[in-house]
């Protein structure tokens, strides 16, 4: 455990175990396992709730516009924030980065900000390319400044993103507070799962088809996280890579905020809490990543819907509160091998 | 042009140099700049603070009626000094401490905890929690709050065997999340009534200080900027980087530590008299080091607090008597700030 955490901190992102691996390892019993555990947390999810679902009629068909469309929700936009961030981290060649720390979803929320106040009748689908252009934008924003400057640490990364974070969010609150519409960009904002029902969540498919795309190029990712003169070195368009990923990355975050909101730090803790138990090879970490970003997601959901029921505590508040505990504490982790 | 040395400047190479001592400026060029930008700051604030005090003053000039009209303007005015006092001396002393440029101490968790109070006092008190705070008593608990907030962080971040100030402060960034969702979720189960009286408190705005404040915030603040002052030379070496204060025979943690303490006393003062101002002293700070030549803290404090209240005097004086809108000064300073934020950040060529 120990020796793998020196080396990640020597080398900061991919094993070179990856050229040797047996392709047949990929699937084995502890994945099945994982696999089975989420199962089990997606059908206690498809079963909570305050409607009786088995009342007959009535309750199969609210089972149909309100559990299922939640719990698929919650597997997409878990494993997509999740990815997101394993993809930032490579391409970053930091820990410490992701969607929430390197101020991609406050863009997104500026772009969303944006689209309602030019636009205020707009549909769900102008809303999410405002956001999804301004998160690419942002991340554009910010991998440039990390090319360009010269860090004493790799802590400065998750500091700077923050304070680049706060910038836009203090721009779309102001934008908010002129057009009146605070508590509802509050409510926007706050990661919820409530608004996921039939015919409101179906947009969220197409994170779907940025995790299939990650799936296919994760390799390519896993050289650019050597960093740029070594991914060149093996034959790789570095540049290509870094704007594939950033697309992804937006379009994931992007949409996202606009269905769901704000999901903090999940894309942060998911890949670290992983490598730190299986080390750092993408491929056959994806897998793992996604299934804990689902679980972690899910879990919270399921204790946002129980704690207050009938209420519901916004997934987005629970997920603060743990991932700044448990990002704290891989912090003060670090800092033993910093 | 930004791209400066860490620390003080040091008589490197100047060009026309007339004198070998090593001293604040590089060059006699510098140090007489530094003066008459120190003057032409003098000028303008006074100048800016007659405006505001005599601007649109119905009566005329020396009569009684003058006077008390201006007294009651002359409040904002001191609002205004201590605020600009707390932000631009906190900011310079936290940058110098934590070794970098681009910080601001108010991410460090202290308006996250200002709004989570706030917040909290209206969740469980209804809209009477806004009276219930007001008061110097409770000035002075939210004061102590979030002073032993950040002392307990601090310490506890900064002493043992693993002492990082890198992860201090990420940890005082991601604490300050943590407190803004627990703020996001209280607000959100608030009447739109109940919101409508918290969004008042929870943006910066000069106006809506309390009178019978100022007397703890002035002292408070005048005491915690003046012992950081009298503490420059120490700063200058501080600012250097743990290795170099060390080497000098300076104990850096016991050093960062004093520090920390009067910036949390600042940051308190000026957060809890007039609410977040996320990006005054990140702004105040950048122009003063552009403005002053030097790096020594015995000038850039001084320069620092000038620029900030001919800024925010300049700012409120325009938007209040020319478009008549001075509800909106802290958006546009936050605006700028952010600006300024964005371009520094860009043109960083290492951090």
């Amino acid at each position: 455990m120990k020796a793998q955490i020196t080396a990640r901190k020597t080398d900061p992102m991919p094993a070179l175990t990856t050229l040797t691996r047996d392709r047949g390892s990929l699937f084995d019993w502890k994945l099945l396992l994982g696999f089975i555990g989420v199962s089990v947390l997606l059908v206690l999810s498809l079963f909570t709730g305050v409607f009786d679902i088995s009342g007959g009629e009535a309750g199969w068909e609210m089972f149909n516009i309100t559990r299922v469309p939640r719990t698929i929700a919650l597997v997409l936009a878990g494993a997509a924030m999740a990815m997101s961030g394993l993809v930032m981290q490579l391409l970053t060649q930091n820990r410490f980065v992701e969607p929430t720390t390197t101020g991609t979803t406050e863009w997104a929320g500026l772009g969303l900000m944006t689209m309602m106040i030019v636009a205020p009748g707009a549909e769900l689908m102008p809303r999410m390319i405002g956001a999804i252009g301004t998160a690419f934008v942002g991340t554009m924003i910010f991998f440039l400044f990390l090319r360009r400057v010269t860090l004493t640490s790799s802590l400065i990364v998750p500091i700077v993103g923050i304070m680049l974070g706060a910038v836009v969010g203090a721009v779309t609150t102001y934008l908010a507070l002129a057009t009146n519409s605070l508590q509802s960009m509050g409510i926007w904002f706050a990661g919820s799962f409530t608004t996921a029902i039939r015919g409101q969540y179906e947009a969220l498919w197409i994170v779907a088809i940025v995790a299939v795309i990650v799936f296919v190029t994760a390799d390519r990712f896993t050289v650019a996280g050597l960093g740029k003169d070594v991914a060149t070195n093996v034959g790789l368009d570095y540049n290509r890579v870094v704007l594939l990923g950033t697309g992804l990355i937006a379009v994931a975050t992007g949409v996202v905020t606009v269905v769901v909101g704000n999901l903090p730090f999940l894309g942060l803790i998911v890949p670290n809490v992983v490598s730190m138990v299986r080390g750092d090879d993408l491929r056959s970490n994806l897998p793992w990543v996604c299934l804990l970003g689902v679980a972690i997601v899910t879990v919270c959901d399921l204790v946002g819907r129980t704690i207050i029921a009938p209420f519901e505590i916004p997934v987005s508040l629970i997920l603060g509160v743990v991932g700044s505990i448990v990002f704290i504490s891989i912090l003060l982790r670090s800092r033993r091998y910093a | 042009m930004l791209e400066v040395q860490p620390g003080p400047a040091i008589t490197d190479v100047p060009v026309n140099r007339q004198h070998t001592a090593s001293g604040a400026f590089a060059t006699d060029r510098d140090r007489h700049r530094c003066w008459i930008v120190v003057g032409a700051l003098v000028a303008l604030g006074l100048a800016l603070a007659f405006g505001l005090l005599a601007w649109g003053n119905p009566l005329p000039f020396g009569s009684p009626g003058f006077w008390r009209i201006a007294q009651m303007r002359a409040t904002s005015l001191i609002v205004i000094a201590i605020v600009v006092t707390c932000q631009a001396v906190a900011t310079i002393a936290f940058q110098s401490a934590t070794n970098n440029r681009i910080i601001t101490p108010s991410i460090m968790g202290f308006e996250a905890l200002y709004i989570a109070t706030q917040t909290a006092a209206v969740f469980f008190l209804g809209v009477t929690g806004v009276v219930v705070l007001k008061g110097v008593p409770q000035f002075a608990l939210q004061l102590l709050i979030m002073v032993l907030f950040a002392m307990l962080l601090y310490g506890w971040l900064l002493s043992g065997k693993y002492g990082n100030l890198q992860v201090m402060l990420l940890v005082g960034i991601v604490l300050g999340g943590g407190l803004g969702s627990v703020s996001g979720f209280m607000q959100r189960l608030l009447t739109p009534s109940e919101f409508d009286v918290l969004t008042a408190r929870l943006f910066g705005s000069i106006s809506k200080a309390e009178v019978e404040y100022l007397p703890l915030a002035l002292p408070l603040c005048i005491a915690a900027a003046g012992l950081l002052w009298v503490r420059s030379r120490r700063l200058n070496v501080v600012a250097m980087g743990r290795d170099v204060t060390t080497n000098l025979g300076l104990n850096h943690r016991r050093e960062i530590m004093i520090v920390l303490f009067l910036v949390s006393v600042l940051m308190a003062v000026s957060t809890a008299l007039i609410g977040p101002m996320t990006f005054l002293g990140f702004l105040v700070a950048t122009l003063a080091y552009q403005f002053a030549g030097t790096h020594d803290h015995r000038f850039i404090f001084p320069v620092a607090v000038l620029t900030g209240f001919v800024t925010l005097t300049g700012a409120y004086f325009v938007l209040k008597n020319i478009f008549y809108a001075q509800g909106a000064v802290s958006i546009i300073i936050e605006a700028i700030g952010g600006a300024t934020f964005l371009v520094v950040l860009l043109r960083k060529g290492k951090l």
